[in-house]
């Protein structure tokens, strides 16, 4: 229903009243625009609709015509009449048409929630206490809005397989289903993986594996966010905590490039689930499995809790004048990260500048699932582009480095979290010269450093990836970072105040904006961090159209959008 | 129609503006007390009758089958208004047979008595009536440590409450036997 | 000889002293008690009675009756004052932090050596008062002695370098200055009515005092305004509640001895108690009769040592009923507020102690006139 690249909306009369709303969409997206919100369990805006929980039925009726002679029906009082259609119907699968009369409160709408809710909970089990659905569960919510209270069905419920392992990641809890489909839809539409189906008949209907199948692709925890109920329970997060405790933060996957849209769950400074957060021009609302585990390297054991300068623990500061007084008179060399946020990829860029440091940055890349997962395994790399940190496309070897060293244009070295080892550059080269480390992790690389100053992961810090599409996506502080660990870009900017004359670089997000949106031929120009949207921005990245993006087409994302944009 | 009327107080007598009749009157009352006999109890030799509805330290009860109530939903946890209640969800392991089927229990249970104001929230929050402040109302401890009830002080202090729920056995009942249709 | 007679007399007052201060400082520590029971009673609980001796507790009747009493609770508190750590907070001035105790203490002590408190009969019939030393301005220096003792609150207050305890002091000093006046004023006419022209009477003597309520009226019924009047202020210079001013536990935590703890909170303690100790015993020496048995009537005890320790122990039966009062009122009237105190002292006390004065002023002269 677009025409002119536009919209176009349409009236309808919802409970009374005239709205307007985009052409083409259903009811219970058309109430919900409104705010009335109509209760469904198997649909979903971004999935095909299937009809068959019945619980978003509403009452409604089009104007009458004549069908013989098309003209338009009138009453007594000479206007049209509304044929209201005998039974309810089903919000989800019916779209909105010009002057239809939509009740989503009416007495025979509430009946019918009520009775669909009655049935739904004949089987269920009572399973509230323990189940980790409990607090987000949308059979709970329509329970207490259209539930009984008490149960009317005296015989005994059906007992159904309570841990049925679907795959690595995800356990069933049949007893729960309430055979939605979400699950199984998800896994034909969006990941084009088809194990899933229903088995058996009426209530002994149950959700299962195909045989000698299993829910074991990278998309599987969709499901679990998906699943209305408590039936698909994630096997990590089972019975860790309730949801009620935890607090919801936004922030941005640092798995690959296709920055997906997260929220940190996370309980007193302890991150204990991350799931999807829908933005349509990213992610939808899924994510991949193997992000979801991301949070786990907070707190691994590798993780860098001390500053230690040549092997000794010191304090932060202590650390970094001596990493500054290392620095001093020195041809220093930047190893920069694709994984660093652009604020701090603007500093780093600074520091370069300031101190005539020759900059080098490495890419990791792997395969392109074509959906989330991109081939460019870093969240940043064009947060290099646009802070002017590199001109070139990044490749994972730091072949260059070497010869820099070697040639001695390099004789001191400030490296952000890169694994010099792995990037083929030689160890005795390294060995010969001073090197400041920054990362949040133990790596070969900080092992050998004269310095080494732990870092912040991106749950712990603020600030802003650009993905593979070219959009700025910010990211707040979910948790409080360990104790004593400063945020990188404080370090760098101390380094910075120390290193170069009259310098009084700010660590301040605020005030670092202020500096990046100067220049007028950065795509950055004229931004504030704190008016970035919830769902991100998108910059115009046709300046770097010629060099050899990896990614492959994907989700939202095709790498000829950027090509065809040039070409206008 | 509400009217508003100014009461004039009544001018105060001479004898009334000394205070003094008021102090003899308030001496009377005092003296006349001294003679009235003790309210009190001597405490560590005396208790007081526990009413059946005190609130006294919150316990954990176990089934009469001996098994534990708690499912570790975390309501009373979040309930508490103090947030004096800490629990660590976890899983009963399938190697458990007579209970595997309730699938979570608290790995540990903490009630820190410090913060605890007795206010039984958690009771009435219970779904599955793991939680009681029974009639216990004297505690002390020589470290804040002592005074953080464990899991197992917390059973030791509950015993066994004989109802008559059998929630759990029917449910087993019901997993063993299927249902019949 | 003379030196030998001279060191016996010194040596025999030293003992008297010792006996005196003794005997006060038993009086304080059982007003304590008394305060404790009192205050027990008149709220329907039992007050101390746990404590007892090792043996005592197993003598019968009595031993039980003691503990019930908490007859030894004086010695437990006193003991516990004396082996608790003394803590001097570091922000004191620890010099006057360390000396405000003593000077509560003192004059308390002292005002007691012009106290008579009996009368020994010689063989000749002649009679001498009972006290350590018999000064002709008895009641003046008891007036100028003990209202030295505000200096120990005051420097107590300020030493402490502390908000409440400076409160406490301020109060204190503020309080006194304003009773002592209507106390000083309230006593002007009892010398007038004592100091009869012609006996040879002096009013400012103790002695005198007592002497001339022999037989007669107490002073308490010739002048019950002055009664009333010197009794409230004497509520008041002894800090007693409704006028706890410097300590009032409600709003400045413990007043002037917030920072003090052990044995020196101890000495304060009992500072107050020997105040209100020596306080009742003027009172009823100056109004009620002293060791004389009832008004108008002689007294009914023969005229030998027997007498003398009944004229004692009935001297010492109306300080104790006094102390009572005072523990009485303290737990019948709540505290006045400092604006209050302030009012009633400046604006009702002192103008009626001023009229008082006037009015009695008249009455002597009028009656003093030779009959014409």
């Amino acid at each position: 229903m677009i025409s002119n690249g536009k919209p176009s909306t349409i009236n309808i009369i919802l409970d009374g009243k005239e709205v307007e709303v985009p052409a083409g969409i259903n009811l219970v997206e058309a109430a919900g625009i409104h705010g009335t919100e109509v209760p469904h369990y198997c649909y979903h805006p971004q999935l095909s609709v299937a009809g068959n929980c019945r619980m978003c039925l509403v009452e409604m009726g089009t104007p009458m015509r004549d069908r013989a002679t098309g003209e338009a029906v009138l009453d007594e009082n000479g206007i049209q009449k509304i044929g209201w259609v005998p039974k309810p119907v089903i919000g989800c699968g019916t779209n909105v048409s010009p002057g239809m009369h939509v009740k989503t409160k009416s007495s025979m709408v509430t009946e019918s929630r009520e009775g669909i809710m009655e049935f739904l909970l004949v089987n269920h089990p009572l399973d509230c206490p323990i189940c980790d659905q409990a607090g987000e569960c949308r059979l709970q919510e329509f329970a207490t809005d259209y539930g009984r209270g008490y149960s009317r069905y005296v015989e005994r419920k059906n007992v159904k397989p309570k841990r049925t392992k679907l795959g690595p990641r995800v356990t069933l809890d049949d007893e729960r289903c309430i055979l939605c489909s979400r699950c199984i839809r998800f896994c034909q539409e969006v990941v084009d993986d088809d194990v899933l189906g229903f088995v058996d008949r009426g209530s002994f209907s149950t959700l299962t594996c195909f045989p000698g199948k299993e829910l074991s692709n990278n998309y599987s925890l969709n499901t679990v966010d998906l699943c209305p109920v408590g039936a698909l329970t994630s096997t990590d997060f089972r019975f860790k905590m309730r949801v009620w405790f935890l607090k919801e933060s936004p922030s941005i996957c640092v798995e690959s490039s296709a920055g997906s849209n997260i929220l940190v769950s996370s309980r007193e400074g302890k991150i204990h689930r991350i799931t999807p957060r829908r933005n349509d021009s990213v992610n939808d609302s899924w994510m991949t499995d193997s992000g979801r585990v991301l949070y786990k390297k907070v707190s691994s054991d590798s993780r860098l809790l001390s500053a230690s300068v040549s092997g000794n623990a010191s304090s932060l500061t202590e650390a970094i004048s001596a990493a500054s007084e290392m620095f001093k008179d020195k041809k220093l060399g930047v190893v920069g990260s694709c994984k660093s946020s652009v604020e701090e990829q603007y500093l780093l860029n600074k520091l370069s500048k300031n101190l005539k440091a020759k900059k080098f940055l490495r890419g990791h890349f792997g395969k392109d699932d074509g959906i989330l997962l991109s081939a460019d395994r870093t969240p940043n790399l064009r947060g290099n582009l646009v802070t002017g940190f590199s001109n070139k496309y990044p490749s994972d070897q730091l072949s260059d480095l070497s010869i820099s060293i070697q040639k001695k244009q390099v004789n001191a070295l400030l490296v952000i979290g890169e694994d010099l080892s792995e990037s083929g550059v030689d160890l005795e080269d390294l060995k010969s010269i001073p090197i400041v480390f920054l990362g949040t992790h133990q790596n070969a690389t900080a092992d050998f450093s004269d310095v080494v100053i732990p870092t912040l992961t991106s749950f712990e810090k603020s600030g802003s990836f650009i993905n593979r599409s070219f959009r700025l996506q910010s990211f707040k502080q979910a948790i409080p970072g360990p104790v004593g660990l400063l945020p990188d870009l404080h370090v760098i900017a101390s380094l910075i105040n120390a290193l170069c004359e009259d310098a009084e670089q700010s660590s301040d997000l605020a005030s670092i904006w202020k500096q990046m949106s100067k220049s007028r031929t950065n795509p950055l120009h004229g931004l504030i961090f704190s008016k970035i949207p919830g769902d991100g921005l998108q910059l115009d990245g046709s300046k770097w159209n010629s060099l050899p993006f990896i990614e492959k087409k994907a989700m939202h994302f095709s790498p000829l959008k950027q090509l065809q944009k040039s070409k206008i | 129609m509400a009217k508003t009327v100014v009461l004039q107080r009544k001018p105060l007598s001479l004898s009334e503006r000394t205070y003094l009749p008021q102090i003899v009157t308030g001496l009377k009352t005092t003296f006349s007390n001294m003679f009235k006999g003790k309210v009190t109890l001597q405490y560590p030799e005396e208790k007081p009758n526990i009413p059946k509805n005190y609130r006294g330290i919150p316990t954990l009860v176990k089934d009469p089958n001996g098994r534990e109530k708690c499912v570790s939903c975390q309501l009373c946890e979040f309930v508490c208004p103090p947030k004096a209640i800490r629990i660590t969800p976890g899983a009963v392991p399938e190697s458990e047979d007579d209970r595997e089927h309730v699938e979570k229990a608290p790995q540990e249970f903490e009630i820190n008595m410090l913060r605890c104001i007795y206010c039984g929230y958690c009771q009435e929050v219970c779904p599955e009536e793991a939680i009681y402040l029974q009639d216990e109302y004297s505690l002390s401890g020589y470290s804040r440590d002592e005074m953080i009830n464990k899991k197992e002080k917390l059973y030791e202090l509950g015993g066994t409450l004989p109802d008559q729920h059998y929630k759990w056995d029917k449910k087993k009942n019901a997993e063993d036997e299927g249902n019949d249709h | 000889m003379f030196d030998f007679e001279m060191l016996f007399m010194i040596g025999l007052k030293v003992l008297f002293a010792l006996l005196m201060i003794g005997a006060v400082m038993t009086m304080a520590g059982y007003s304590v008690l008394a305060e404790r029971k009192v205050s027990a009673w008149m709220q329907g609980r039992v007050g101390p009675n746990r404590t007892v001796l090792p043996l005592v507790g197993y003598v019968p009747f009595a031993g039980k009756f003691l503990k019930g009493m908490g007859m030894f609770q004086p010695l437990a508190d006193g003991l516990k004052f004396l082996f608790k750590e003394e803590i001097i907070p570091g922000h004191v001035n620890k010099f006057y932090y360390n000396l405000a105790p003593i000077v509560a203490l003192v004059p308390a002590l002292t005002t007691m050596t012009v106290l008579p408190f009996g009368e020994f009969f010689a063989d000749n019939g002649e009679s001498f008062p009972l006290m350590l030393a018999n000064l002709e301005v008895g009641i003046l220096f008891i007036l100028a002695v003990s209202s030295l003792g505000v200096y120990g609150i005051v420097l107590a207050g300020w030493s402490s370098n502390s908000k409440y305890p400076f409160l406490g002091g301020i109060r204190s000093s503020a309080q006194m200055i304003s009773y002592e006046l209507a106390m000083g004023l309230s006593l002007l006419p009892i010398f007038l009515w004592v100091s009869e022209p012609g006996t040879g009477a002096m009013g400012l003597s103790l002695v005198d005092i007592v002497d001339s309520q022999k037989q007669s009226p107490w002073l308490l019924l010739v002048q019950p305004l002055s009664a009333l009047i010197f009794l409230i202020a004497l509520f008041a210079e002894t800090n007693r509640l409704p006028f706890d001013m410097p300590e009032s536990e409600t709003d400045l935590v413990g007043g002037f001895h917030t920072e003090y703890g052990g044995f020196k909170f101890g000495i304060f303690f009992v500072a107050e108690y020997a105040h209100i100790v020596v306080g009742s015993a003027i009172f009823t020496i100056v109004f009620l009769g002293g060791w004389h048995f009832m008004p108008w009537m002689s007294d009914p005890w023969p005229a030998t040592w027997i007498g003398s320790l009944i004229g004692v122990g009935w001297f010492l039966a109306k300080t104790i009923f006094l102390i009572f009062f005072f523990i009485w009122i303290r737990w019948t009237l709540p505290r006045f507020r400092y604006d209050q105190v302030m009012n009633l002292g400046w604006t009702k006390l002192l103008p009626l102690a001023l009229i008082n004065l006037i009015f009695y002023v008249c009455l002597v002269t009028w009656l003093d006139q030779p009959p014409a």
